[in-house]
């Protein structure tokens, strides 16, 4: 089976590859990235703040129903370049996890289809793979579907 | 946690990958595998001990020769750890795209 999205974490390394393609013209994918409104909707996040230039920051909060903030994270964009790359760190706020520096290169495969790559790079591969394995995926997924109960909620009324 | 990180060592290496892919397909002797490859046979036979190390192929005699065989239950064990992470971003990008394909710009 074709997986639409491929993760890759070479053992004895410390970065995570993703690379996907969409069926979106490359400008639409970035605008997803762009905008803090649609990034809030796919991403599952509030967008406190985002800088989108060279040497802006960025903040994601990410609360349940009761308003509790389950999850935030911040970071510093090194370099914002519109349909080609970001270059920015990403640090989880209150947990022991140190900053990563991601890069995302956008890639126009044709007029109506592109290709994202991430590079994730950790400060050790200890780090990177206690990440993969629970709290980060776990932790933003559960943020995640309690926003989704929310929605679905809120569409409900 | 040892153990562990020497398995994705074990996957990291191309010819070892190739060689876990031979024994997905079926079993086969240490000269079988070898003769699928450039590489010096003593070289594949380290190959295969550190994959039987990490307990990825197990060997098991038969007669006079040995025959690695897939252990299917380690390789789930690895998929598994990063599933989870993979399907995380696979559920955000399906999202992405089809909020995007109903995108209108605001004029």
């Amino acid at each position: 089976m074709e997986m639409k999205t491929k993760v890759e974490a070479d053992g004895g390394k410390q970065e995570i590859r993703i690379t996907r393609e969409f069926d979106l013209p490359v400008e639409l994918l970035f605008k997803a990235y762009e905008e803090p409104e649609i990034l809030e909707k796919w991403m599952g996040t509030k967008v406190l703040k985002l800088e989108n230039k060279d040497h802006g920051a960025y903040r994601f909060e990410t609360s349940d129903a009761g308003g509790n903030v389950v999850f935030s994270a911040n970071g510093v964009i090194h370099e914002f370049k519109p349909n080609q790359r970001i270059i920015r760190t990403f640090e989880m706020e209150n947990t022991p996890f140190p900053v990563q520096l991601e890069f995302l290169e956008f890639e126009k495969l044709s007029e109506n289809t592109s290709r994202l790559y991430i590079l994730m790079i950790f400060k050790s591969g200890a780090y990177r793979d206690q990440l993969l394995k629970m709290p980060f995926a776990s932790g933003i997924n559960m943020a995640h579907n309690r926003l989704q109960e929310i929605a679905g909620k809120l569409k409900n009324n | 946690m040892n153990l562990r990180r020497d398995v994705f060592q074990a996957i990291a290496d191309p010819t070892r990958r190739a060689i876990l892919l031979l024994v997905a397909a079926q079993s086969m002797t240490a000269g079988a595998i070898a003769a699928n490859f450039n590489t010096a046979r003593p070289t594949v036979s380290k190959h295969l001990h550190i994959l039987t190390e990490c307990e990825l192929v197990k060997p098991e005699q038969n007669g006079r020769e040995i025959y690695y065989h897939l252990n299917p239950t380690r390789m789930k064990e690895i998929a598994e750890f990063i599933e989870p992470f993979r399907k995380m971003w696979d559920d955000r990008f399906n999202k992405l795209e089809s909020i995007m394909k109903n995108y209108k710009p605001k004029k």
